[in-house]
């Protein structure tokens, strides 16, 4: 087991740095025990700050283990993590597919592993640019997934993270979702919180007894990823996977509100937060970096007299059902922006998807307006968010939808090319 | 026996209990966890297709075959002979193929 890491030395400070910095600053704040680590664009940045950060002893007892593949980072994570200690990494795209097998099983030995995901479009065509499929292809692993929308919200979700994972009601990982360098490398000032302040706020670390459900000790031999037999309990284990999740969104507001009592910082109501919605006619959802500008696209057009308002999605899983249903009944048009795709599902867009099913026997009527946007870091304006809030609403007073729809989907911003 | 649930697990990590007793979901534990206890997995017996048979006229009672038991199935009785517990034996055959006396035959279960 790790020693007790006594001399971390941190003050509150607020210093500009990179998106990437901020998410090694909290795995440091968080008082990591174990990270295993593999450079991939445009994560590498984070396990390289927290090489630093280990090698000029800066995080002392802690283990920085360097592997061949993404594959041996989970594996050796899960490792780490059913020893009983508070382990880190970060990945991005094809890092996270080639990961992918040891994700489920993190999540089936139900182990509080926080990842950060600085995201990336998937390949071919090979993009190393900001695109949410590749965290949301996790959909179904049994991880939560959360988006932080700015610089801050890195640092502060990945300690809100932890507090969350490690409750002995929840125990399941959880992916940090970032835009690739739009959020990964560009730097903005972040507040590093002081390190007693983090100590207090998280739990305590795992002491020599590890975990309450999973253990390696050789005093208290257990076995565990046993086999499971068609007629032995294989459906209520994976039902208490489902179960725990939804839970977990009681736990993830009630930590947002510890967490802005303790530091002054506001996140919504934890899984999401709502812009200006509280006389809107038309609103919008957005995720991740893209949320932010949208903000500023709703004041532009409140200026200009428009009661437009926007939603930021903070958790993809579990996803905000009853929030978004309050949402939904607060608008006549709701627009959900992807920067993610969803090929052949009902409206192209994953969040959208969702969007549509939890509205499902809700009694809101609300149209919706699926857009897709941005994939493969393809930049996306204010002035186009602009038109996107504008689009919503002529929906609303004309009942038309954008002539250029594609299968029901607005696709914003599509080359042409004279 | 020590019956043990879920959330004593939690509370009491030293005590290791014999029987996990569980009726629904809502009783189990986040992950599913045995006990180095005998017969953790269940009656394994019922896995045989080949039976061991201990002819107990040519065995030196060497002891090779409880070593090599990859299950701990092979039981030295009060007289130092070997015996198979049929209830948990496999029937892998390894005990049969490590016997340097040929002692131990491998016999299909529905030709006994």
């Amino acid at each position: 087991m790790v020693e007790a890491q006594e001399d971390f030395i941190q003050e509150r400070e607020t210093i500009i740095i990179k998106g990437n910095v901020a998410a090694a600053y909290a795995a440091k704040s968080a008082r990591v025990q174990v990270i295993s680590a593999y450079p991939i664009t445009p994560q590498t940045t984070v396990v390289e700050k927290l090489s630093e950060f280990v090698d000029n002893g800066e995080m002392p007892g802690t283990e920085y283990i360097k592997v061949e593949s993404e594959h041996t980072v989970m594996a050796s994570i899960i490792g780490a993590s059913t020893a009983g200690t508070r382990t880190f990494t970060a990945t991005s795209g094809q890092g996270l597919f080639y990961m992918y097998e040891m994700v489920h099983w993190a999540a089936g030995a139900r182990l509080p592993i926080v990842t950060t995901i600085a995201s990336r479009a998937p390949a071919p065509p090979w993009n190393i640019w900001a695109d949410f499929t590749d965290v949301i292809s996790c959909r179904d692993t049994g991880w939560m997934i959360s988006f932080a929308a700015n610089h801050q919200e890195i640092y502060d979700d990945v300690l809100m993270s932890y507090k969350i994972s490690e409750d002995y009601d929840i125990l399941l990982p959880k992916f940090v979702a970032y835009g690739g360098f739009t959020l990964s490398h560009t730097s903005k000032p972040v507040t590093i919180e002081d390190q007693d302040a983090v100590d207090n706020f998280l739990p305590p670390l795992p002491d020599e007894r590890g975990w309450p459900h999973i253990f390696l000790d050789p005093e208290r031999p257990m076995m565990h990823g046993n086999l499971i037999m068609p007629s032995g309990f294989y459906n209520e284990f994976r039902l208490k996977i489902h179960h725990t999740m939804l839970l977990a969104k009681d736990k993830i507001k009630e930590v947002a509100k510890e967490f802005e009592s303790t530091f002054g910082r506001h996140y919504g109501n934890g899984l999401i937060q709502e812009y200006k919605m509280n006389d809107a006619d038309v609103a919008i959802i957005n995720y991740g970096e893209l949320a932010m500008q949208m903000e500023q696209a709703v004041d532009d057009l409140r200026e200009e007299g428009y009661k437009v308002g926007c939603v930021k999605l903070r958790y993809f899983r579990p996803f905000p059902v009853e929030d978004i249903i309050n949402v939904a009944r607060k608008v006549k048009v709701l627009g959900v922006a992807d920067r993610a795709t969803a090929f052949g599902s009902p409206t192209g867009g994953p969040v959208s998807c969702e969007v549509k099913s939890a509205l499902y026997n809700s009694g809101v009527s609300t149209q919706i307006l699926p857009i897709i946007m941005g994939l493969g870091g393809r930049e996306v304006t204010l002035e186009q968010q602009k038109n996107q809030l504008k689009i919503l609403i002529n929906l609303n007073e004309t009942g038309e939808f954008p002539k250029d729809m594609i299968d029901g989907t607005f696709w914003d911003g599509l080359l042409e090319v004279e | 026996m020590n019956k043990v649930k879920w959330k004593n697990i939690c509370e009491d990590k030293d005590k290791r209990p014999e029987v996990q007793e569980y009726h629904n979901w809502k009783d189990l534990p986040p992950i599913p966890i045995s006990f180095p206890i005998k017969g953790s997995i269940g009656t394994t017996g019922d896995w045989r297709t080949f039976k061991p048979i201990v002819n107990r006229e040519t065995c030196t009672k060497c002891g090779i075959c409880w070593m090599y038991c990859p299950e701990g199935t092979i039981i030295r009785n009060e007289e130092g002979e070997f015996e198979v517990d049929y209830v948990y034996c496999k029937g892998c055959g390894i005990c049969a193929k490590e016997c340097p006396t040929k002692s131990i035959e491998m016999i299909r279960e529905s030709e006994e």
